[in-house]
């Protein structure tokens, strides 16, 4: 391989129409089974040099002083930069605050933070020579949760805050705070019967993608560079780079490089100003690789969060009330807390109807590792803690938990604590009933396959702990509301370019956009959408790159509705214009031409009644049509800061699942044996990439649910387990069957009546499991994820 | 694919060109490549200091973190002996490299606790790579089969230029990551007798498959001698023995005649045999599990695994007297 081994334009060929609706198979499908796909990782330019970073061994102290000397003395080494050597005056960035510094500059807030960055000609010279750096910490007493971060003698975490926040939150160490108030609670409480509060705590989750941060940064010879890396957004990587480097945003030039995995943990940057500073500094190309120990440490997680839930209920189980308390450790950076925030506070009450609502959600900064995005963002937090809570009720009323959740689920036309009534289906009951209709898995399965215990089927797998001692079974319910989208009032627009010319005597579409293919099948439904709009069989879709303009985040359950909904309005454009071509090339040869709906199918104009007025190939003859054009969803606008209400979410997803569990209730090991899930998805562009998010969001819900969780020291923050070895994410013998029923309830205000799939599934999934295992083992289990220390008294 | 690696590879070429400062700052290992056994002891009687690769599952792992950066790796693949074992009438010799796939596949009969260790190590890419050698070489609490090795009493062969010796291994674990060898000696081989008797192993980890032990019990009936011996994985310093618990069991299985009458064991006798080796424990808390946890656990266990062999035992016991 002696180029830079980018990926280079699929062109995507089917026989059958492969439309919307319809499940093709991805273009990048077969070569990442196969290996042969082109990591971020896997790029290697003629030349180039490796970088490497120096994180910090504290978590807070300050920097008295740093020594390169050594280093930039090892033969081998071209560059060591720290802060000093940054180009411009701009040396922080953000996504939506810039506090993050390219380089720590005179003190360093968390364990791992990047401190030095080093270039030579090999990896190991590099990560020798950083080593060789010397830094003198003077050690600072950390911040680890609310009470040190709001003690009157609290050190600030960031001194001198200027971003929009700080006017209203309480403490210069709280990021953001945002408070959902509706009616009167207080006086709801009266009508409670029963009332059931609960303490519960959500543990650090990874995203724990399996290509780590990568990327290839190569300086060009007009004095910008060209950054080939694996992201959820290039732009918005773009818009923090750019300014750091000097460079106006058009010599930064952004190629997407094949992507394994983000969930959110590519939203920040991570390596990408470290390797074009090196770049722009040697002249040379500069690649970095992460390994996994330093993965975890490269970027932000899911907010570990405390959760305090009071809720009540009268005698026939209508909800009365809910007073809330939601506290997220957003770690030393604010990354994305704030966001996360307003949908931990706006979702804390769940997809049931409560009129009288007082939930206040904050975001820490502490010296804990920095924590963002991830899939359910701020959503799942909640999730886990309102579940618990209906099945606290639930038991307490001595109803059926499913029931309960029926008699106060939303639906359409339901006002959300924000005030917001949702205007499309909302099949909250539906769901619940249609997972608790799904047959049950037999009971001791371990012995279906003949005398003698098959472990794989029992708590503990392969570890031969129970031939069935000590097993006992419990079933478990939960659903959850996701937002879809960016919200707040965000301007949440894509932009798409489609193409569409004769090539080799046939017409072919090509659609580019920036859109981060990170795995959930963008690129597969871009080409149906092109398909069906435009009827080609054949459509290229160019690589993501910031040549074309913004596609947003590959995140937010967003891709398909907005990048998709400007690939359909670009196509719908596109068609206009062939239209309008084929009216001026043949429009006298027959009426239809100028009173018919014309429709483009299976490479030919036709109208509504299927008659054909022309081939493609001559209509367009030599000639191109292009749109670029950018679209945008309904507006939303931002939660008042002192009452939470407003049009906040412009579109909500739901999903629910019922988990069937077997708890070895002597060793506190769980088998999930089922985790069945129903979802409505409004339009299934492609059915089996939605089956894969479901299933994906499912395992990765019941990953936290019993296993994953990034542990930090609370006497020095520093993380204990950064490695696959301790951090464990589930196996294939940890993922249980998960049957999937999917509704398709058009949302009317959605391209095709789509509604956001990714992110739904990985709510409920954790609050079911955790369900399941309370009801095997009678324990309250206020906490995920549950170790069996928990399980059996011995924490 | 002509790139140069991923980082933290290490240059597999010997270059004695090169001064120990240049090897130094790259990072650089002598690999050293025996063809024979006889060669490899050479090599390790000149370089003591050198570490044995065979399967690669652990020491690969150290130098990939930088946990260690040894000046030479002694490559034992070559030494094709290591792959061989050979079943004695009374005992299994088993070479030090034999895959852990290996056992499970081929000797489930003569070692069924070592074969059901073999099952739970990691997985299958790591247990077609690694064997019983590397985990007495690193010699970690957690190493999978360091139990089932106690409870059946196997003898570590281990050899040096200056010649060859069976270390019991009771004798083997001498601290935490510490053996008996001497720096000049490898291990060729263990010597496992086969099973008379049944013997368990279980293993508790916070996921279903491929994952590192929070703590593990291995027992071993032998009824030829009327003794039973236990093991017990990361739960102590070293692998240890539940030494007390073993005496006390072997007291009342004499006592109440039970090798021979087959009777069904008591539970006040599980239970007491399984406190007594939640008390050989000397765990630690750490980021896999409370070290109350492991005590809990590892009692279990032993009950657990006490009422499987003694259950397969009354059924041996039954069948030869139906045929009798």
């Amino acid at each position: 391989m002696g180029t830079t081994g980018l990926p280079t334009n699929i062109t995507q060929g089917s026989r059958t129409k492969g439309g919307i609706g319809e499940s093709t198979l991805r273009p990048d499908g077969t070569l990442k089974v196969t290996g042969e796909f082109a990591y971020s990782s896997d790029m290697w330019h003629e030349d180039m040099l490796w970088g490497q970073i120096l994180r910090s061994t504290v978590a807070h102290a300050e920097i008295v002083s740093i020594d390169t000397g050594e280093a930039l003395a090892t033969p081998g080494v071209y560059a060591v930069m720290t802060y000093d050597d940054l180009p411009t005056d701009v040396r922080n960035y953000g996504l939506e605050i810039q506090d993050t510094p390219v380089l720590a500059h005179g003190k360093v807030r968390h364990h791992g933070e990047p401190v030095a960055i080093v270039a030579a000609d090999h990896p190991e010279t590099a990560r020798r020579a950083a080593a060789k750096i010397k830094v003198e910490y003077r050690e600072l007493p950390v911040i680890t949760d609310e009470a040190s971060a709001t003690a009157p003698d609290a050190i600030l975490v960031h001194d001198n805050r200027t971003d929009h926040h700080i006017g209203h939150v309480p403490h210069p160490n709280i990021v953001h705070r945002q408070p959902i108030i509706r009616g009167d609670v207080a006086k709801a409480r009266e009508r409670a019967d029963v009332i059931v509060e609960g303490e519960y705590v959500f543990g650090m989750q990874d995203q724990a993608f399996l290509g780590p941060e990568s990327g290839l940064a190569v300086p060009a010879e007009d004095g910008g560079v060209d950054l080939y890396v694996a992201t959820q957004w290039l732009h918005s990587d773009l818009r923090q780079i750019a300014p750091v480097l000097g460079l106006p945003e058009d010599k930064v030039r952004m190629t997407l490089a094949g992507v394994g995995g983000a969930f959110g943990g590519r939203e920040d940057l991570s390596m990408q100003i470290h390797a074009c500073l090196l770049a722009l500094r040697t002249g040379k190309p500069v690649k970095i690789v992460y390994n996994r120990f330093e993965s975890f440490f490269g970027h932000v997680h899911r907010h570990p969060a405390k959760l305090h839930y009071e809720h009540g209920a009268t005698k026939d189980g209508r909800l009365t009330h809910l007073k809330a308390r939601i506290v997220l450790d957003g770690g030393a950076y604010a990354s994305a807390s704030p966001a996360v925030v307003g949908n931990a506070s706006s979702l804390g009450a769940g997809p049931y109807v409560i009129e009288d609502v007082d939930i206040e959600a904050v975001a820490l900064y502490t010296n804990n590792p920095p924590c963002g995005a991830m899939r359910g963002f701020g959503a799942v937090q909640a999730c886990f803690a309102y579940e618990a809570q209906m099945d606290k009720l639930a038991a307490r009323l001595g109803m059926d938990p499913v029931e309960f959740r029926r008699i106060n689920a939303m639906s359409q036309g339901t006002a959300l604590p924000t005030g917001q009534v949702v205007d499309s289906p909302a099949p909250v009951a539906e769901l619940l009933r249609r997972v608790k209709a799904m047959p049950m898995p037999p009971e001791q399965q371990w012995l279906a396959a003949g005398e003698a215990a098959d472990v794989r089927e029992l708590p503990g797998g392969l570890s031969n702990t129970t031939h069935g001692e000590g097993v006992v079974r419990g079933v478990g319910y939960a659903v959850g509301i996701k937002n879809v989208g960016f919200s707040e009032g965000f301007d949440d627009y894509s932009t798409a370019r489609v193409r569409m010319e004769v090539v080799g005597g046939e017409p072919v579409a090509t659609v580019h956009t920036a859109m981060a293919e990170v795995g959930q099948g963008g690129i597969t439904v871009h080409a149906q959408i092109a398909r069906t709009e435009l009827g080609v069989t054949q459509v290229t879709i160019n690589p993501a790159d910031t040549r074309v303009g913004s596609a947003g985040s590959t995140s937010a359950s967003r891709q398909t509705y907005v990048t998709g909904g400007a690939v359909k309005n670009a196509c719908e454009l596109v068609r206009e214009k062939v239209l309008e071509l084929g009216r001026r090339k043949f429009g006298t040869y027959h009426p239809a031409w100028a009173t018919a709906e014309l429709l483009l199918e299976s490479g030919k104009v036709v109208t509504d009644a299927g008659e054909v007025l022309a081939d493609l190939v001559d209509v367009l003859g030599d000639e191109a049509v292009e749109v670029e054009e950018e679209w945008r969803h309904r507006p939303t606008e931002p939660f008042d800061l002192r009452t939470g209400q407003g049009f906040g979410h412009v579109q909500y997803s739901f999903a629910a699942h019922r988990a069937v569990v077997e708890v070895d209730t002597e060793l506190g090991l769980v088998k999930v044996v089922e985790l069945a899930c129903a979802q409505d998805v409004g339009k299934a562009l492609n059915p089996l990439s939605v089956l894969g998010q479901i299933q994906g969001g499912t395992t990765q819900g019941l990953g936290i649910a019993v296993m994953e969780e990034i542990i930090v020291d609370p006497k020095t923050a520093k993380v204990r387990n950064p490695s696959f070895t301790d951090y464990l994410i589930p196996t294939i013998l940890d993922t249980p069957t998960i049957p999937v029923d999917v509704l398709e309830l058009a949302d009317e205000h959605a391209p095709y009546g789509l509604r956001g799939v990714g992110e739904a599934p990985t709510l409920s999934s954790t609050p079911a499991v955790l369900a399941a295992i309370r009801a095997a083992t009678g324990l309250e289990l206020n906490r995920t994820p549950v170790r069996p220390e928990h399980l059996t008294g011995t924490a | 694919m002509d790139e140069p690696g991923p980082p933290h590879t290490i240059w597999l070429d010997r270059n004695h060109s090169e001064t120990t400062e240049t090897k130094k700052r790259a990072g650089q290992m002598d690999f050293l490549r025996p063809a024979s056994w006889e060669e490899a002891l050479a090599a390790k009687a000149e370089h003591p200091t050198a570490v044995p690769i065979a399967g690669g599952t652990d020491v690969m792992v150290e130098i990939n973190f930088d946990h260690r950066r040894p000046e030479y790796l002694l490559d034992l693949n070559r030494v094709g002996d290591l792959y061989e074992w050979e079943v004695g009438e009374e005992t299994v010799r088993l070479g030090a490299s034999v895959p852990y796939t290996r056992i499970m596949e081929h000797l489930r009969p003569e070692l069924p606790g070592l074969a059901l260790a073999s099952h739970t190590v990691a997985s299958p890419q790591i247990r077609n790579r690694g064997g019983v050698g590397g985990n007495l070489g690193t010699a970690s609490p957690a190493g999978d089969a360091h139990p089932a090795l106690l409870a059946a009493g196997a003898r570590v062969e281990v050899e040096s230029v200056r010649g060859s010796r069976l270390i019991p291994i009771d004798d083997f674990y001498t601290g935490v990551k510490r053996n008996a060898l001497a720096p000049d000696e490898l291990i060729r081989a263990v010597h496992i007798d086969r099973a008379d008797g049944p013997q368990q192993y279980s293993k508790v980890g916070t996921r279903n498959a491929m994952v590192i032990a929070v703590c593990a019990f291995g027992l071993a009936l032998h009824p030829a001698t009327r003794t039973v011996r236990t093991g017990i994985g990361s739960a102590a310093p070293t692998p240890v023995r539940a030494k007390a618990a073993e005496e006390f069991l072997n007291a009342a299985l004499d006592e109440g005649g039970f090798w021979d009458n087959g009777r069904i064991i008591t539970p006040s006798v599980a239970k007491q045999f399984a406190e007594l080796c939640s008390a050989a424990c000397n765990p630690i808390d750490d980021v896999r599990g409370t070290a109350s946890y492991r005590r809990h656990a590892v009692g279990v266990m032993a009950r657990r695994t006490l009422m499987w062999t003694w259950e397969s035992y009354r059924g041996d016991a039954a069948r030869t007297e139906g045929v009798a």
